[in-house]
C-alpha cells in the first residue's frame, strides 16, 4: 500500500508539473521550430543531399548553441517586461536603438518575402496558383492574428509547429540504415576534408540556426504573455525543448535526402520535394507540407517581431492580447509587412535570388549587434539583479556569440564574394 | 498629410529625447564593445559598398 502511494504521489506531482509547463510551453518551442523556416529547410535538404549523414554530428552541436543564446532572452524578457528592441534603445541610446531597429525592419522584411518564396513554390507542386497561396496564407495569418488573444494565437502556432514535425514519419518511409546513420553521422568527420565548400555549408546551417528576428521574437513573447520570474525556469526548460526539436527535424530532413538525393545538387527544398516524389510520392509530398508549413511558421513569427519591436519604442499598444481597435498600429505594420512582401513574389521577374542572398548579408550586419547587446544586458547587475549572467553562463554564452560573430561574418562575405573559400 | 508628417517627426523626437542616455552602466568592456561594433560595421558596411561598386562595373 505504501508502494502504491508514493507511486500515486509521484505521479500526481510529475502530471501537475506537465499542465503547469503547458500553461508556461509557448515562445521557447515556437521559436525554435520556426527557426526551421524555408530557408532552414534548403539548407538542411542540401546538407544531407551534398554530404549524406555525415553533418548530422555537427547539426547536434548546435542544439546547446541555440539554446544557451535564446534563454537568455527569456530571462531579459521576464525581468525587465521589455522586448528585445525597447532594452536596446533604454541600454545603449537612440543611436544603437534605432540601428537595431531599422536593420531589423529590413531584415525582417526581407526573409519574409523568401518565406512567401518557400510556401508558394511548395504548393506549386500541388498545382495552387502562386497567388492563390498569398492569399490564402494573409487570410489565414489575419484569422489567428485577430482573434484577440494570445493564448489563442499561441495554441494554433503550436499545432503548425507539431506539422513542422511531418519529416520524421518521411525520414521512415525512405527506409535509411540506422548502422550508417550511426556509424557515418555520430562521429565527428568531415566528408572529403576540410575544403571551402563543406565550410560554406557549416556556416549556412549556423546561420539558419541562430537568426537576429529570434532574439526579438521570443523576448517580445515572453513579455506578451506575462512570464514572471518563477516561471523562468520552465520558460528554460520550454527553450531547451525547443531547441532539441528543432535539431531534430533537421536531422530528420538530413536524413530524407541523404538516403534519396545523395550527390544531387539541391538549390531549393521545393526541388528536393519535387525530385522525391519521383521515388515516394508520399516523402516528396511530405517534403512539401513541411516546407509550406515552415514558411508559413518563419512568417507568423518574423512579422510579429517587427510589429513588437516598432510597438515597444512608439509606444503603441503592442498585444496579441488586444482587439484590431485597440492596437491599429500594432496590426497595420503586421498586416503591411505580411501584404507587401507576399506581393513582391507575384511580380514577374522580381530578384528573388538576390533577395535570399541579401538577406544573409543584412543579417551579419544585425545579428552580431544583438548578440553582444544581449550579452551585455544581461550583465548589467543594476537591471537583472540575482538573474545577472554569472561567470560560466559569461564563459559559455560569450564563446558562443565570438563563434557565431565570426562564422556567420564569414558566411555573409562568401556570400558577397562567392570566391572567397574556393 | 503635412500634420501626419509632423506629428511623426515629433514622435522621433519624443523617442531620441527619452533615450538619449544610455541607461546601462558604461564600463570599460561595454564601451569597448560598443567601439569593436562601430568598427566591426564600419567594415562591413565598406565592403557592401565595395561590392556594389564592382556590380555597378
Amino acid at each position: 500500500m505504501n508502494i502504491f502511494s508514493k507511486l500515486y504521489y509521484k505521479f500526481r506531482k510529475l502530471s501537475k508539473a506537465v499542465q503547469l509547463y503547458l500553461v508556461i510551453a509557448g515562445p521557447g518551442l515556437v521559436v525554435m521550430i520556426a527557426d526551421n523556416d524555408a530557408g532552414g529547410i534548403t539548407t538542411y535538404a542540401a546538407t544531407g543531399a551534398k554530404y549524406g549523414y555525415n553533418l548530422i554530428w555537427f547539426l547536434l552541436i548546435l542544439i546547446p548553441v541555440a539554446y544557451y543564446v535564446q534563454e537568455m532572452t527569456v530571462r531579459l524578457g521576464v525581468v525587465t517586461k521589455r522586448g528585445h528592441a525597447e532594452a536596446i534603445f533604454d541600454g545603449f541610446g537612440a543611436f544603437w536603438g534605432w540601428f537595431s531597429l531599422i536593420d531589423l525592419m529590413i531584415l525582417d522584411w526581407l526573409t519574409l518575402v523568401t518565406e512567401f518564396v518557400g510556401m508558394t513554390s511548395a504548393l506549386h507542386i500541388f498545382g495552387v496558383p502562386a497567388w492563390v497561396t498569398v492569399l490564402g496564407v494573409v487570410a489565414l495569418m489575419g484569422m489567428i492574428m485577430l482573434n484577440g488573444r494570445y493564448w489563442t494565437w499561441e495554441k494554433i502556432t503550436m499545432g503548425f509547429c507539431a506539422l513542422n514535425l511531418i519529416y520524421i514519419p518521411g525520414a521512415f518511409m525512405v527506409n535509411p540504415s540506422v548502422s550508417d546513420i550511426l556509424g557515418d553521422g555520430l562521429i565527428p568527420n568531415f566528408p572529403g576534408g576540410f575544403n571551402g565548400e563543406l565550410f560554406f555549408i557549416m556556416m549556412a546551417n549556423i546561420g539558419t540556426t541562430i537568426a537576429p528576428w529570434m532574439l526579438f521574437f521570443q523576448q517580445s513573447a515572453v513579455v506578451d504573455k506575462g512570464m514572471q520570474e518563477k516561471d523562468i525556469p520552465w520558460g528554460k526548460f520550454d527553450t531547451l525543448l525547443g531547441a532539441i526539436l528543432t535539431v531534430v527535424v533537421a536531422i530528420f530532413i538530413v536524413i530524407v535526402t541523404g538516403t534519396v538525393l545523395k550527390g544531387v545538387n539541391i538549390d531549393d527544398a521545393s526541388q528536393a520535394a519535387e525530385q522525391l516524389m519521383h521515388t515516394n510520392h508520399y516523402v516528396g509530398a511530405f517534403m512539401a507540407i513541411g516546407l509550406f508549413d515552415a514558411g508559413l511558421l518563419g512568417a507568423i513569427c518574423i512579422s510579429l517581431a517587427s510589429s513588437w519591436a516598432f510597438g515597444e519604442i512608439f509606444g503603441w499598444a503592442h498585444t496579441l492580447n488586444t482587439k484590431i481597435k485597440e492596437a491599429p498600429w500594432f496590426y497595420f505594420c503586421y498586416f503591411f509587412a505580411l501584404v507587401t512582401s507576399g506581393m513582391v513574389v507575384l511580380i514577374p521577374g522580381a530578384p528573388l535570388v538576390l533577395i535570399t542572398l541579401f538577406v544573409q548579408v543584412v543579417a551579419v550586419t544585425l545579428l552580431p549587434a544583438a548578440l553582444v547587446f544581449l550579452i551585455l544586458l544581461l550583465n548589467d547587475k543594476k537591471h537583472m539583479g540575482e538573474y545577472c549572467n554569472t561567470f560560466s553562463q559569461n564563459l559559455i554564452s560569450g564563446f558562443i556569440v565570438v563563434v557565431i560573430v565570426i562564422l556567420s561574418t564569414l558566411y555573409g562575405l562568401s556570400v558577397l564574394f562567392p570566391n572567397m573559400f574556393h | 498629410m503635412l500634420s501626419s508628417l509632423y506629428r511623426f517627426t515629433a514622435k522621433i523626437r519624443e523617442i531620441n529625447h527619452r533615450y538619449s542616455k544610455p541607461h546601462i552602466e558604461m564600463s570599460r568592456a561595454v564601451k569597448m564593445s560598443l567601439l569593436f561594433l562601430r568598427v566591426y560595421l564600419l567594415v562591413l558596411v565598406s565592403l557592401i559598398l565595395y561590392k556594389f561598386i564592382l556590380m555597378l562595373k
